[in-house]
């Protein structure tokens, strides 16, 4: 009965029950329009556990996500529609641009502290935006652009949203093993010192400098790897879904959800996922009720939703 | 028209919206000075003043100067309740929480202004007509004399409220030192309160008195405001005088650059020079050194 427990508190186990449950939920729903919303929430949750990452390991914020979201996406659209390049090559490739991109930018912008790093992350996203917009022979403009390849695997192409799903849920199960990894690791560790208290661990012969780059790095690649996704599903991009709003709404989910922890990034972004699509109110004033959800959360409850406990033997009992 | 009078028309349309900056960089810097915070919805306070005066005038059809009143006086109100409401209640939180929290503030502005006007973009009509004044062959609206008219007035309120009114002198105390401000008898905790006031007050005039030259939207606080935050950092955080110099030089560089070189890029401008201000000259241009390195950001 104990090897049982610790086999459940292994990273592997845990990532891949992931896998699991998300393939019994789609057993179950069997619906064309909660699975789109699946693999939707899948993306969401790519980005979101590395900008948990960030800001709850390593006590960055960064403001722009939705960049390096948009970077991924349009640089493997780009590759593959205009360049006619084959899939295999323009992830890897879409991977690296990202990758690169953040670290050049990492190296003046992680020096930052606070409000300054918030604001600078705010001000990058914006200006790629505005790349992406005046871009014009490239992206399409504010229009954007279309007819972007399916991924096909082994000779299968992912041509259904069922298909789709296994395949983002196992990225997700795999991005989440490596993370759970990274967290239990010296890095993590260290990451953790750093959050506390930086001057501290920088004394203690940590470079602190070089692990909030790798991170930030590392949040870019994850955000990347969701733009890749996001890109040849969809199969059309324009501007408007990288847009500064949604970089806020990514950090929104990580909040609510609880920052201190990978699991609260997860339950926050699937909170600000579904609960959209089950109000039909709350889709036309989604920004209103985002703003609720997030200052009541962080005035009544800081630490996030992931730990509260639901009294439900309490709930039982006082049925009966 | 010749060169000259191109770059003449240029510089007076940089200045017209470099004195909007420099009013949010005024803003930032109130209530940076007496809690070190960095409001995020400090962009929404000029999107609300103008929506509220928009929809007294064109809805209500209240006398225009009457409507901007009205909408100033909403928007201090709104300022007030979100200092009493989401930051006075706080205990000891971290920056982190701080800046989530205007986040969150930010875009409940922005989702109620759209649940009350909808997505449309709305003008108010100038304060003096309409009738161009002809300045050297360049062309000025009357309402850009109003907003360089306002942008002096309020510094110069402002330079009088701080030197000589006993609340002004109270909360320049706080900038300096909040414990020893407590600690002769200062109420912190109000002027903080204060401070969201008079800072959500000149973010409503410049709502007001920008809307006839450039529509109001719900979604138009984020950009501002980050415009605003990069005047602010510009001239030196905290500092008033920095504040209007840097909000005139990148009013005039933006201007410059749309109509020279690309009106789509015109917006990164301003982007651009708020990075290499962090990166380079986190104390402003204005600044010293050893200043910038006492602050907390």
């Amino acid at each position: 009965m104990l090897k049982m427990k610790n086999l459940f508190k292994t990273s592997f186990s845990k990532a891949g029950l992931t896998f699991i449950v998300s393939v019994i939920l789609m057993a179950i729903l069997r619906n064309p329009y909660y699975v789109g919303i699946l693999i939707f929430l899948g993306i969401n949750i790519i980005i979101t556990i590395g900008l948990s990452l960030l800001m709850g390991y390593a006590g960055q914020i960064s403001l722009g996500q939705a960049a390096f979201f948009g970077i991924g996406a349009y640089a493997t659209g780009v590759l593959t529609t205009k360049l006619h390049m084959p899939i295999i090559f323009s992830f890897p490739l879409s991977l690296l641009l990202t990758v690169t991109v953040a670290f050049i930018i990492g190296i003046p912008t992680l020096r930052l502290k606070g409000h300054y790093l918030a604001m600078a992350t705010l001000g990058l996203g914006e200006i790629v935006f505005i790349v992406f917009n005046e871009l014009l022979t490239l992206t399409g403009g504010p229009s954007g652009f279309g007819n972007i390849p399916l991924i096909k695997i082994f000779g299968v192409e992912l041509d259904s949203d069922y298909k789709y799903y296994i395949f983002v849920w196992a990225i997700v199960s795999l991005i989440l093993f490596l993370s759970l990894n990274i967290i239990n690791s010296r890095f993590g560790r260290a990451l953790k010192a750093i959050h506390k208290a930086e001057t501290e661990s920088a004394t203690l012969g940590i470079n602190t400098f070089r692990l909030k780059l790798y991170i930030f790095v590392l949040s870019a690649g994850y955000a990347s790897i969701a733009g890749f996704l996001y890109a040849h599903y969809i199969t059309f991009l324009s501007p408007g879904t990288f847009s500064l709003g949604f970089s806020i709404v990514l950090v929104t989910m990580v909040a609510v959800g609880g920052m201190e922890n990978i699991w609260g990034a997860i339950i926050g972004t699937t909170v600000l996922t579904v609960l959209p699509e089950y109000l039909r109110f709350f889709k036309d004033y989604d920004i209103l009720i985002y703003g609720v959800i997030l200052m009541t959360i962080m005035l009544l409850r800081p630490e996030g939703l992931y730990g509260i406990k639901i009294p439900l033997r309490k709930i039982l009992s006082a049925r009966n | 028209m010749n060169i000259g009078v191109q770059l003449l028309q240029y510089t007076l349309s940089g200045i017209t919206i470099g004195s909007i900056y420099a009013m949010v960089a005024i803003g930032f810097n109130i209530i940076y000075n007496s809690t070190g915070i960095i409001n995020l919805a400090q962009g929404d306070f000029v999107m609300l003043g103008g929506m509220a005066a928009v929809y007294f005038h064109n809805s209500l059809h209240i006398p225009l100067l009457l409507s901007g009143f009205f909408a100033i006086t909403i928007v201090t109100c709104i300022g007030i309740l979100f200092e009493r409401v989401a930051i006075s209640s706080l205990k000891n939180p971290s920056i982190i929480t701080l800046i989530i929290i205007t986040i969150a503030a930010s875009i409940l502005f922005k989702g109620g202004a759209m649940f009350i006007w909808g997505k449309d973009a709305y003008v108010l009509p100038s304060f003096s007509g309409d009738k161009p004044i002809m300045f050297f062959g360049a062309t000025i609206l009357p309402q850009t004399i109003w907003i360089l008219g306002f942008l002096g007035l309020i510094v110069a309120a402002l330079m009088a409220f701080f030197r000589f009114s006993i609340v002004g002198k109270a909360m320049k105390a706080c900038s300096y030192n909040k414990r020893a401000a407590s600690i002769v008898g200062i109420n912190v905790n109000k002027m903080v309160m204060i401070s969201f006031a008079l800072s959500a007050c000149i973010g409503g005039i410049a709502g007001v008195i920008v809307t006839p030259i450039a529509l109001a939207h719900y979604d138009r606080g984020s950009l501002l405001g980050l415009k605003g935050f990069g005047t602010a950092v510009m001239g030196g955080l905290g500092n008033m005088g920095g504040a209007v110099a840097a909000g005139l030089i990148i009013g005039l560089l933006e201007s410059y650059s749309a109509g020279l070189l690309s009106s789509g890029y015109k917006d990164a401008v301003a982007l651009v020079i708020l990075l290499m201000v962090l990166y380079f000259r986190p104390g402003g241009i204005f600044g010293k050194k050893e200043i910038e390195s006492l602050k907390t950001y």
